[in-house]
């Protein structure tokens, strides 16, 4: 099983806090491999964040490849940073890893934030394509103020590795799986978290109904949902899809991935919709054990579990700073003086979703007042019931 | 000068040719005749023989030559009459001195056209070999990388939805406050029942004796009422008793329309009687076991209660056209049909056409996938049954099921409408017996639904056929089980409370072995419609053929 670890914060702090907490969780782990996206990024990202940043890993070909590519697009390159690798044992480090800034091409300046991100999007499946075969290029997500780090290696070591620990890095969202490898040859693609215009899903899971659910998606028309190399991708494609695509509110991902039964349907004051969106959706409810845990595009993060509750997961912190991981022996690790009373455990009906920032929501934005707060204390962890609606 | 075909029974069939040979034992039988009384076919008969015996007694050998009368069960040798191997004669006798024996010699079908007139029977097709459905096996299994789950502890939704599911592009739901609303004005809802997926098949009132039918109608609604499975049958062609259409317990029922229209006049002079809609519409247009043909229910059995349903004369043939007559195109069969018969209910019932498997069965779905009100293809292969066909239909006729509805459920992938537009299997599900094994594999072939039908007549009420040709006397009303008769002497055989009972018994067997099938392949909350990734076969080109995996 995989181990995850994400915390929200208000404020920047560095994603070797993650990898701590991974490391925490590592007990009977094999650690063979770290994936990490970072969302609201401090530092010389800071005065970037309207600006698309381009993260992978390419080989000296690839990087003329990619050049040539986003120069024929018209992106033109604002910045690049590349981790500062440290010779780890056991890591065999690829030639060259980025995240570039790029202003978007000129006839774009003035197109709509969908177009934008459409054009983003594309242009991400466009160099995987080229690159793909030959494993010149490896590109995770392309989005303003988000950065994807991948490698195959202990969580620990693949955080030195990419020198996390000198604390150059930070941000306020921060998702990082530790992963448990089920297959023989480890493929960056494969590996979580995953990314798609905004919405970012990581998750510890099997997915049993990962072949109906792929089926669907790819015959929705849309270029983004592809790839699959892991059954779990599936997961941030059905946010996607949820979220953007139908816009429906967050809480509905729930209902999509684990429908009630029709019976527990007739409790929910929305049962009238919530029947046709079962029926219509119906190819998208996930099976097998999962603990899904992810941000949508406004900086909120979630956690949902299986219809059966087959996997661990917690939430926990305090106003200001939550973590969501899979074992709770990794937030005493990131948060080790906080109230343990509040910590939560969500249950098979339970979706937990902690405001951006982990901010107490000083407005009734229309998407929480529905939102059932766990404790009058931490109105900025919302645990929503889809029972009870 | 004269043959002498006369004198030397030249002409005469010898039991070598026929296909089920009587073993009849002289020492056991007591003579009591209730095998010739009970055969349905007259195969055999009391016989009267001069026998010549010798007996020597005495202490010197003094062998003495004497004539005795001795009685006999004689197997004739009409092919007309000639034994169907139903057993009926084993099952009365009390000593076990008789049974039928088949007969892989036979020459049955070389002379089974007597004055031109072409075998008809019931049953379903003679083919014993194994079918690809038996031959799936189900190989992704939940090891230790994924609990598997526990078929006997964990909650299983094992259901499906029959009716036309809109795209989610067009659903009328819009959010107020952070929560979904419906607005129904907005565009057509069509209706969609939530069934168990295996659902008995159409067999009429008519083809089927009234306990029969009753029992499967009790056994049905026991399923739904008290054991919670919401099981669905079709009533075939032939209508429904005007108490039943207007009683609560219309919803567990699918009515079909066929091209005879039989019972529709019943049907529409109860319609503003009804306090339940059915649960669907079944528009016949084929069926698997005789792709081609209309319905027939023979003179013998249009009896009293059968003309009243049907509104017709007792004792004439109903033949059915195999086609609808009033439609010309399947523009018009979508427009006609569907259109008319969703709206006499109001469009709250599904309607749905069935067709018999074919090559053109993609042909048909893509034009009702586009039609609004389709509510569902329901395919029925060339192992489906029949109440009377002739012979060559059954044998030759027809579509394998499994690649038809995967080439159709993949037809549906493409366009992205596989969710939307439900697929009902039929023919041969429980073929061997493995009714919920055929049925979750259809479903991971593509299927919503599967129907059944001679495999709930041999489980619930012992129908005796099988592919070997034993009995199939279906046409004939004449039904050694009083399954498919409407003679109150033979139906009265049969207790429609243990139909009842044993209609019950097979669904919730067969839930449970779902749910075993189910739980190793890690599937619980949805119905694996189309988890193709589960399925395997030790043939390569089936594998192909099919897409999924080759194992050996």
């Amino acid at each position: 099983m995989c181990r995850l670890a994400a915390i929200t914060s208000n404020d920047y702090f560095s994603p070797m806090e993650n990898v701590l907490a991974l490391e925490t969780m590592k007990e009977g782990h094999d650690g063979s491999g770290l994936g990490l996206t970072l969302k609201d990024l401090d530092g010389e990202f800071k005065t970037l964040k309207d600006y698309p940043i381009l993260s992978g890993i390419c080989s000296r070909s690839g990087i003329n490849l990619l050049d040539d590519y986003m120069n024929n697009m018209g992106f033109k390159l604002k910045h690049v940073w590349t981790p500062t690798i440290k010779p780890v044992k056991g890591i065999k480090p690829r030639e060259y890893y980025f995240a570039r800034v790029y202003d978007y091409p000129v006839s774009y300046k003035h197109k709509s934030k969908e177009e934008k991100e459409d054009l983003l999007m594309n242009s991400r499946i466009a160099l995987r394509r080229i690159g793909e075969a030959d494993q010149s290029i490896f590109v995770f997500s392309f989005f303003p103020d988000v950065i994807t780090l991948k490698e195959v290696g202990d969580p620990l070591a693949v955080g030195e590795f990419f020198g996390l620990d000198s604390g150059e890095l930070k941000a306020r969202i921060c998702l990082a799986q530790g992963r448990q490898n089920t297959n023989y040859a480890i493929y960056l693609y494969a590996c979580h978290p995953f990314f798609i215009q905004g919405c970012c899903t990581m998750a510890n899971g099997e997915n049993t109904a990962f072949l109906p659910i792929k089926q669907f998606l790819l015959s929705r028309g849309n270029p983004g949902y592809s790839g699959y190399n892991s059954d779990s991708e599936v997961l941030t494609h059905i946010l996607h899809y949820t979220t953007r695509h139908l816009n429906l509110p967050l809480k509905y991902y729930k209902d999509v991935i684990t429908p009630l039964s029709a019976v527990e349907i007739e409790s929910r004051p929305d049962a009238e919709a919530l029947r046709l969106l079962k029926q219509s959706l119906r190819p998208l409810c996930i099976d097998g054990p999962n603990c899904v845990i992810g941000f949508t595009p406004d900086g909120s993060c979630f956690m949902a579990q299986d219809s059966k509750k087959l996997r661990p997961g917690i939430v926990a912190g305090h106003n200001g700073k939550y973590a969501l991981m899979s074992e709770e022996c990794g937030v005493d690790r990131v948060l080790p003086d906080r109230d343990k009373d509040a910590d939560i455990y969500p249950m098979k009906y339970d979706f937990v979703i902690v405001s951006p920032h982990a901010q107490e929501i000083k407005e009734k934005a229309s998407d929480y007042i529905l939102y059932k707060t766990v404790s009058p204390h931490t109105q900025e962890v919302t645990v929503w019931n889809q029972l009870q609606g | 000068m004269e043959p002498a075909a006369r004198l030397d029974k030249n002409h005469q069939l010898s039991v070598k040719e026929l296909p089920y040979i009587i073993r009849w034992s002289s020492d056991r039988c007591k003579r009591c005749g209730s095998c010739t009384a009970v055969c349905p076919v007259k195969a055999i008969e009391p016989a009267v023989k001069v026998k010549r015996t010798v007996k020597s007694e005495g202490a010197v050998p003094t062998p003495t030559a004497a004539r005795q009368v001795v009685h006999v069960v004689e197997q004739v040798t009409d092919i007309e009459r000639s034994c169907v191997g139903c057993a009926t004669c084993a099952l009365v006798c009390p000593n076990d001195a008789i049974e039928p024996e088949l007969n892989p010699q036979n020459k049955f079908l070389h002379y089974r056209n007597r004055g031109g007139d072409a075998y008809k029977r019931g049953g379903r097709r003679n083919d014993p070999s194994l079918s690809v459905l038996d031959r799936l096996k189900f190989t992704r299994i939940s090891m230790l990388t994924d609990p598997a789950l526990d078929a006997g502890r964990h909650e299983f939704r094992v259901r499906t939805l029959l009716g036309r599911i809109l795209s989610p592009d067009s659903l009328p739901i819009h959010t107020v406050d952070g929560r979904l609303v419906v607005d129904k004005q907005e565009i057509f809802i069509p209706p969609v029942r939530e069934i168990y997926p295996i659902m008995i098949g159409s067999m009429s009132i008519g083809a089927l004796s009234p306990p029969m039918w009753e029992g499967l109608a009790m056994g049905v609604t026991y399923l739904n009422e008290v054991e919670g499975l919401p099981v669905v049958m079709c009533s075939g062609e032939g209508g429904l008793p005007s108490r039943l259409l207007r009683s609560r317990f219309l919803k567990y029922f699918i009515i079909q329309i066929a091209s005879g229209y039989f019972g529709w006049d019943e049907i529409i002079h109860s319609l503003p009687h009804m306090i339940e809609d059915p649960a669907a519409i079944e528009i016949k247009y084929g069926q698997g076991a005789k792709p081609g043909d209309g319905g027939l229910l023979m003179a013998q059995k249009v009896m009293k209660l059968i003309s009243e349903i049907r509104g017709v004369p007792q004792q004439i043939d109903l033949a059915s056209p195999p086609t609808h007559q009033t439609q010309y195109s399947i523009e018009e069969s979508a427009l006609k049909m569907l259109q008319s018969m969703s709206m006499a209910w109001g469009f709250r019932v599904p309607v749905y056409p069935k067709i018999s498997g074919t090559n053109t069965a993609r042909a048909v779905l893509n034009n009702l996938a586009r039609n609004p009100y389709a509510a569902a293809l329901s395919i029925d292969g060339e192992d489906g049954g029949t109440g009377a066909a002739y012979n060559v239909s059954l044998d030759k006729m027809g579509h394998p099921i499994a690649s038809n509805i995967r080439d159709c459920y993949l037809d549906l992938v493409r366009q992205g409408k596989h969710n939307e537009f439900p697929l009902i299997a039929s023919g041969g599900v429980g073929k061997r017996g493995n009714l919920a094994a055929n049925a979750a594999a259809l479903i991971m072939l593509g299927a919503s639904a599967v129907s059944i039908g001679k495999y709930i007549m041999q489980a619930a009420a012992d129908c005796l056929g099988n592919e070997h040709n034993r009995c199939n006397l279906c046409n004939t009303g004449k039904c050694p089980r009083g399954i498919t008769t409407q003679d109150p002497k033979l139906y009265r055989r049969l207790d429609p409370d243990k139909v009842a009972e044993r209609v019950v018994d097979v669904f919730r067997a067969a839930d449970a072995e779902l749910k075993k099938i189910f739980a190793p392949l890690g599937r619980s909350t949805e119905l694996p419609i189309g988890m193709s990734d589960a399925l395997s076969i030790e043939d390569k080109a089936i594998a192909e053929r099919l897409e999924i995996n080759y194992v050996c």
